[in-house]
């Protein structure tokens, strides 16, 4: 790609002109918004509990057991009898909780975990928006959810609670920043924030002076390496989850959850892994191209990658939830190998190794972007 | 921090542990899926056979959580020949142990001098009222079915003695049939044969046993003329007899075989099940280790079945002498019947506590002491209440 091209693409962000979606139907702008709704909601529901079944399995299969058994084959409906179970279960509030708050504090951190989904490229044309800011947005609104965190360890009256709560929000804060620059490199390889916009610019990224099709995974693999594993501290998964520390502060913010909000916690968890899986397949895995140079069977447009046909659609929506798959497998993976950092090595780890290696990172991808 | 490793290995290294150990197969166990597999020592529930039981309150004394219970009365037993004393017996009414308080020690079962309590691997009897712990006499019996064999003796181990008895006659008695049956055989063929050869061949079956205390003299000459010791030549010479007999019998026996190749082997195999009563006991709802058991036993007595009529069938191969013998018998348990006068010993006398004065007079008289007087007295009393008893029978 040429400094010219670099330089129209650049130019490109002050004329956004938003890729269409296949979830639009018709002009009726109401029909269009129930069905993406849907489908989000349906993703939001659905692949957290796949992602948890897989972690139930994996996380067995790693220690000698065979994880869930019993309910559905294999226990594959483990999740979903939890889930029930979770209904029938009496909503406590302690009597000292700040109710409101309490009350409303898994809804903080899950609603903005919904929200997220609308601008995630799951397949050619299955986005809900466009965004021309996606990136931004994707990363600012998944902030929100350290704010239902927050609420939920400071209105619980519990000393545990308080903690976990004031822990998540350092640890938010701390690997924030890693992973916005991290971010950014992206964006600035990419010359755009739109989500669909950086999956398009990979497919069309050639090694300089060569035909060879390149993913941001390649020039970025220190990117990368920082995208993932702020993203498991953002998600306060193990070897990160000192907010909620088992054998330190009970269950940290949750401790006082019982019930349906407790599930939904646990379900902006699981969304969490799934959306910032999402992330890093349109950051760093060109979204839902099958291999590097591979023009998807069924579609055309840029890169070979757009105006799919059915069979395209349905291989793009399959390849995208393939690598969230595997990343979600990664963090499991992860989870069950390491033991938990202490609080002091985890904000160390962030502000002198994370934050100035992705700055390196930034400055690289800069320079490299000036001289090619 | 001296590491001889670069930094960032230990991490991979223990992705690499993780990943392994996915691949391998877990050792998680299903369990009420799949019944798990237990020693044959496992101390699961204690099992009672009552018939074994004499009452001696060994395991209730010995237990330390006192959980054994145990009642019972005493019978008196008639003296089992004639100037007997009358026995006491005791006769077990409840035997009952608590697993509520058991703590499965096993010093009961370790202390039963008549083998009448043993470890059943049972486990599964938990209850929801803690009272249906207290397993009584009835289901402690039940318990008994679960009880696996002992274990197998070691490869060239003595039978035990009331097996290695049982065998030998079951042996004895085949050759006794075989031999009856070759007699029979050449019998027949007498009419072209010499008779001295047959009565040769009849007359070596005749002694199957090789009495140990013969010695072969030959030997005993050869030592003797070697210069060894009387003594030595002597139990040498015995023992070449002993190999000597067993060499000739195992050679008649072999002969035999190949004559009646038919014969079977009297050996029951106890680790077969006999599938119908398996079936059945499953359908009932038992539990398939006490069908299993249930079904073994069962097995083992339908073979055993199944033995004695091959060797009843081998016994009518003479069909004319066995019927014969039958009739025989039973003709004279025919001519016994009559005479057979009722025995002292079946006959009860209530109240043994009472004393024959005359013979305690007279034992008193001739300087006995009052106690042998008394006593005796007593046992003369019997006596006679008994000579009594059967002369008034006799008459009527």
């Amino acid at each position: 790609m040429s400094i010219a091209e670099m330089a129209n693409a650049a130019a490109g962000l002050a004329q956004f002109s938003p890729a269409p979606s296949l979830l639009e139907i018709g002009d009726s702008f109401w029909l269009s918004a129930v069905l993406k709704i849907a489908v989000v909601l349906a993703v939001f529901f659905v692949v957290p509990l796949v992602v948890g079944y897989m972690e139930h399995k994996v996380m067995g299969h790693q220690q000698a057991r065979l994880g869930p058994m019993e309910a559905g084959p294999h226990g594959s409906l483990q999740l979903v009898a939890d889930g029930i179970k979770f209904i029938q279960k009496e909503d406590l509030i302690p009597s000292a909780a700040d109710k409101w708050v309490f009350a409303i504090a898994p809804g903080v951190a899950m609603v903005p975990a919904i929200l997220i989904f609308l601008v995630l490229p799951l397949g050619p044309g299955i986005w809900g928006v466009d965004f021309e800011l996606g990136l931004f947005y994707a990363l600012a609104v998944g902030s929100v959810t350290t704010l239902g965190i927050l609420m939920g360890g400071w209105a619980s009256a519990n000393k545990f609670s308080l903690i976990g709560g004031l822990r998540a929000a350092a640890q938010l804060i701390a690997y924030e920043l890693p992973l916005i620059l991290a971010g950014i490199a992206v964006a600035l390889q990419a010359g755009t924030l739109s989500l669909v916009g950086i999956v398009e610019a990979q497919s069309t990224f050639f090694i300089p002076g060569t035909e060879i099709n390149l993913w941001y995974l390649f020039p970025q693999i220190l990117g990368f390496g920082i995208f993932f594993i702020a993203a498991m501290a953002e998600l306060a998964r193990p070897p990160f989850d000192m907010p909620i520390a088992d054998s330190e502060l009970v269950f940290g913010y949750m401790t006082e959850y019982t019930g349906i909000k407790y599930a939904m916690y646990m379900l902006t968890e699981y969304a969490g892994m799934v959306s910032m899986s999402a992330l890093m397949v349109v950051l760093y895995l060109g979204g839902w191209q099958l291999l590097p140079g591979v023009p998807m069977p069924g579609c055309g447009g840029s890169g070979n990658i757009f105006d799919c046909n059915a069979l395209g659609v349905g291989l793009g929506v399959a390849v995208t939830l393939g690598k969230i798959m595997l990343l979600t497998f990664l963090m499991v993976w992860a989870r069950t190998t390491y033991p938990r950092l202490r609080e002091d090595q985890l904000q160390r780890f962030s502000w002198l190794v994370l934050v100035p290696l992705s700055l390196l990172n930034l400055a690289i991808i800069a320079v490299a972007k000036g001289v090619f | 921090m001296a590491t001889t490793s670069p930094p960032g290995v230990g991490l991979l290294k223990g992705l690499g542990v993780t990943i392994k150990q996915m691949f391998k197969p877990a050792v998680t166990q299903q369990y009420p899926h799949v019944k798990p597999d237990l020693p044959p020592r496992t101390r699961g529930v204690i099992a009672l056979m009552d018939e074994n039981c004499t009452v001696c309150m060994l395991c209730s004394r010995e237990c330390p959580d006192w959980c054994i219970y145990i009642d019972s009365h005493k019978e008196t037993v008639p003296p089992a020949k004639e100037g007997g004393r009358a026995r006491t017996r005791n006769v077990l009414d409840r035997f009952a142990i608590d697993f509520a308080l058991c703590m499965y020690c096993g010093i009961c079962v370790e202390v039963c001098p008549f083998d009448a309590l043993f470890w059943s691997p049972e486990f599964e009897y938990s209850e929801y009222d803690i009272d249906k712990l207290l397993h009584e006499k009835g289901k402690l019996r039940e318990w008994m079915d679960t009880v696996p064999p002992p274990p197998a003796l070691d490869e060239g181990a003595d039978a035990p003695g009331e097996v290695a008895t049982a065998i030998e006659k079951a042996n004895q008695e085949l050759e006794a049939a075989k031999a009856k049956a070759a007699e029979e055989a050449r019998a027949k063929e007498q009419g072209e044969q010499a008779p001295a050869a047959g009565d040769a061949a009849a007359a070596a079956p005749a002694e199957p046993e090789v009495k140990a205390g013969e010695i072969d003299q030959e030997t005993f000459d050869r030592l003797i003329a070697e210069g060894k010791s009387e003594r030595i030549a002597r139990s040498k010479a015995k023992a070449a007899y002993v190999k000597k007999e067993k060499q000739r019998l195992k050679e008649q026996a072999e002969q035999q075989a190949a004559a009646a190749p038919a014969a079977e082997e009297p050996k029951v195999e106890a680790g077969e099940i006999d599938q119908e009563t398996f079936d059945q006991l499953i359908a009932e709802g038992k539990s398939e280790r006490m069908a299993r058991a249930k079904a073994k036993a069962a097995y083992v007595k339908k073979q055993k079945a199944k033995l004695r009529a091959e060797a009843e069938q081998a016994g009518g191969g003479d069909a004319v002498e066995a019927p014969a013998a039958e009739g025989s018998g039973e003709a004279a348990a025919g001519e016994a019947a009559p005479s057979a006068a009722p025995r002292k010993a079946d006959i009860e006398v209530e109240g043994a506590g009472e004393i024959d004065q005359e013979t305690y007079d007279a034992l008193i008289a001739s300087g006995k002491s009052e106690r042998i007087a008394r006593s005796k007295a007593k046992a003369a009393w019997v006596r006679k209440k008994k000579q009594e008893q059967m002369d008034a029978e006799g008459d009527a």
